[in-house]
């Protein structure tokens, strides 16, 4: 599946495309199959979010996936700072990033 | 053509059309010319005296040798108009004021009150450029 | 240390509206990302891997307690508790929000600090020598020449848009702690024959993907001139520098391909012409900054000697500090490579304690080094047991420096967006493998550098042990360099051959280490057993 990811202009934040608005969440990312650099334009446009790109992933039995470990990282934070993750109180949350 | 929106000269308008470097040389009569970011504005330092116009093109704003160029035609003396045309924002008016550039005729015009602003911020200079304007350096030791 | 007088304080509150005037027009709709993001790199705002990220200028890595104190603020204030110290003296935080940046700026301003040309294709933050002003080797303090050219590369309307980055380190002693000759223009200070100080030039120095060790293009510029050289060097590197290609864009390409004399005789042409422009500064100038550096009120007749019968302060004070030029006196150097720690990386807590003893032993004043560590430069030898004890109980009296878990680590993949592998998890394993003080005593002076991808912000080119992060199909991927060097004896490592996992990594690293040690004669350094008896039988101990 094809996901969009991109930071939010004002605060910076990761967020995916949850097929309605931008989310937090990676779990939450819609597939935007073919339709990526239309919303793109349009939510670059909107000054939503910056620096949104699409990227491959993959649905699992624990939610979407981003395919590459860049990606990942951007999904959870940064893996030398669990407590700075969006999951501090779960360790094993790293396991599926690296 | 694109209109000059800004211009810090006294003189006419100058409506030349201007030629490129290369063509320059061989045009004896033309009194404009116009630098594209690959030329070297040395070039035309044997001429300065029958230009009237000098068009520096910035295609991307990024690209900053315009910056150098007109800096060393003000160097040699040139007085005639320096215009800066093409990719031509408001964050970089105050920079091409300061070296050298009279004429402003961005390819989009630019929101006056931003242009003003922009015009007038910077109260002092840490350089001595080809503007005139003393350095802080120079006020610190004056007198 | 430098003070800002009106002007200067002027220069940096105009800067402060200037962006926030910029961002409105961003947030309005006026600029694009793609006319803002060269304007917002100007003022070290970069958009990171999570967020925006804020670089903050310590110009030559001197910073007053006051100052430090507000970067412990700020990390508080508006991000996430910490900060991150970079091997360009600077310090960056990673969370920050796009809308606070001016306010950042404004608290910065207040206390005479700014973000200006921290990153961006102009002339960035002038980089010295960490003990400049206290070293006993130096001629002069570099300082008052560096902040010269800070304030000529401020704001340069000509030097803004160039190819690429540009970045200046200014020494003055023969022992080089600053990289020098790794930079776009690398300044030695020298005495002549008859006395005179003046500037020696090294230009196209680098690393990143073409690592290259600057040559010599002058080897005197009277410091009247100094200015006026440096602009000349500019000029023709903004007039020629590539712009076709980002990854050939630097001075180093530029002086490559046209080789040390062309471009040399090109910048003396340049310069023949400049000095008919009045564009140097005075001396008066360069003598009125000087008086911002003369030497803290020293106390005379204070005794050398040291009560180091506590073992773990007598290890810190021999790893750890320096000689002073002033008899009672020392340079103490704080580790930010705590064992399994983050290099560079300290709380807010961290840098208000460090601001605080700053203030109580060090005369007021703190450096940044490339390294990565903070620096006490005047530290009386009597208050070093206290100054030690009250580090140590906050996390920061670790006794390694130049050992092999005082590590150089980029951010790498867990930051930044460029990195193709993480950096600090290697350097969190090695540290760990390396924790025991005997291992690293056996092993003696070994500087080892991590980057997480081939810009080499971690500066693996020269380190004794080097490790570039890459990306093999997805997956992490480190190779290992040896035999590289920034001081003196500049040189670029070499690539011991193919790459290995993570752990693979570390346990190349400790094989290194043994090849070194069963190889080592007399007090040789692991660099220099490497140069006697090259790349072989390491190739052996790790491939064979």
């Amino acid at each position: 599946m094809k996901i969009l990811t991109g930071n939010d202009l004002k605060t910076g934040a990761v967020v995916w495309w949850d097929g309605e608005g931008w989310s937090l969440h990676v779990e939450q990312a819609a597939d935007v199959t073919d339709a990526g650099a239309d919303l793109i334009a349009r939510e670059e446009a909107a000054r939503r979010v910056v620096g949104a790109y699409v990227i491959d992933g993959q649905n699992t039995a624990d939610g979407v996936r981003p395919a590459h470990i860049k990606d990942r990282i951007r999904a959870l934070g940064p893996t030398v700072r669990p407590d700075l993750t969006l999951k501090p109180a779960d360790p094993q949350a790293i396991d599926w990033v690296i | 053509m694109v209109d000059v929106q800004f211009r810090f000269r006294d003189d006419d308008a100058v409506n030349d059309p201007a030629v490129t470097v290369d063509s320059f040389a061989q045009q004896s009569n033309a009194s404009a010319v116009r630098i594209e970011p690959g030329d070297d504005a040395r070039d035309l330092l044997p001429y300065l005296d029958r230009l009237r116009l000098i068009e520096v093109n910035f295609p991307v704003w990024t690209d900053g040798r315009g910056y150098s160029a007109a800096r060393v035609l003000r160097e040699a003396g040139y007085d005639g108009e320096l215009r800066a045309v093409g990719d031509v924002l408001i964050d970089q008016l105050a920079l091409l004021r300061r070296c050298g550039f009279d004429a402003f005729a961005p390819e989009r015009p630019l929101d006056p009150a931003d242009a003003e602003a922009a015009f007038t911020r910077w109260h002092n200079v840490y350089q001595a450029t080809v503007d005139g304007r003393p350095p802080i350096w120079a006020k610190r030791h004056q007198g | 240390m430098y003070k800002y007088d009106r002007y200067d304080q002027e220069m940096v509150d105009a800067r402060v509206a200037e962006f926030r005037d910029q961002v409105r027009r961003r947030l309005d709709g006026s600029l694009t990302e793609d006319q803002f993001r060269p304007l917002r790199l100007q003022n070290g705002l970069y958009l990171q891997l999570h967020a925006y990220m804020l670089r903050v200028a310590v110009p030559y890595g001197t910073l007053s307690s006051a100052q430090m104190r507000m970067l412990g603020d700020i990390a508080d204030k508006y991000d996430r508790g910490y900060g991150h110290f970079t091997t360009r003296q600077n310090i960056q935080y990673n969370w920050i929000k796009l809308e606070d940046t001016p306010d950042i700026l404004a608290d910065l301003a207040s206390v005479e600090m700014h973000a200006i040309q921290t990153s961006g294709n102009c002339i960035r933050n002038i980089s010295s020598d960490q003990y400049a002003g206290a070293a006993a080797d130096e001629i002069v303090d570099p300082r008052p020449y560096a902040e010269l050219l800070r304030q000529w590369s401020s704001f340069h309307p000509e030097f803004l848009t160039l190819p690429r980055k540009f970045k200046i380190a200014v020494i003055a002693s023969e022992t080089d702690r600053a990289a020098m000759k790794l930079h776009d223009i690398g300044i030695r200070l020298v005495r002549n024959d008859a006395g005179e100080i003046g500037a020696r030039f090294y230009v196209g120095g680098g690393m990143g993907r073409t690592p290259m060790i600057a040559p010599l293009i002058r080897d005197f510029v009277p410091l009247d001139q100094l200015i006026t050289y440096a602009e000349a060097c500019l000029r023709v590197y903004n007039r020629y520098g590539r712009r076709d290609n980002k990854y050939k864009a630097r001075i180093k390409i530029l002086v490559h391909e046209l080789g040390r004399e062309e471009y040399t005789r090109q910048v003396e042409e340049e310069f023949a012409h400049l000095l008919t422009q009045g564009i140097e500064p005075p001396i008066a100038e360069l003598e009125r900054i000087k008086l911002y550096f003369t030497d803290p009120a020293f106390e005379a007749g204070l005794p050398d000697d040291l009560d180091l019968s506590d073992p773990d302060f007598r290890l810190w004070v021999e790893r750890n500090t320096q000689a002073h030029r002033q008899p009672g006196y020392a340079i103490a150097t704080v580790s930010l490579k705590p064992v399994g720690g983050i290099p560079g990386d300290a709380s807010a807590d961290q840098i208000r304690l460090m601001a605080d003893l700053a203030r109580d032993y060090s005369f007021d004043e703190l450096r940044v080094t490339h390294a990565q560590n903070i620096v006490y430069p005047h530290v009386r030898k009597a208050d070093l047991y206290t100054l030690w004890r009250k580090l140590d109980e906050a996390g920061l009296g670790t006794a390694n420096l130049d050992r092999i878990g005082d590590i150089i680590a980029c951010p790498g993949l867990d930051y930044c967006s460029l990195a193709n592998a993480r950096s600090i998890p290697v350097a969190q394993r090695i540290s760990e493998l390396f924790a025991a003080p005997e291992k690293q005593a056996a092993i003696g002076e070994l500087k080892l550098k991590i980057s997480g991808c081939i810009n080499a912000c971690g500066h693996h080119h020269a380190g004794h042990i080097g490790i570039l992060g890459v990306d093999r199909k997805g997956v992490e991927n480190y190779q290992l360099l040896l035999g590289g060097s920034e001081g003196a004896d500049t040189s670029l490592g070499t690539i011991t051959g193919p790459g290995f996992d993570e752990a693979g990594i570390v346990n190349a690293v400790e094989k290194a280490t043994e090849v070194y040690l069963a190889n080592k004669q007399g007090e040789e350094r692991f660099l220099d057993t490497y140069h006697r008896i090259g790349m072989a039988p390491f190739k052996e101990a790790l491939y064979g």
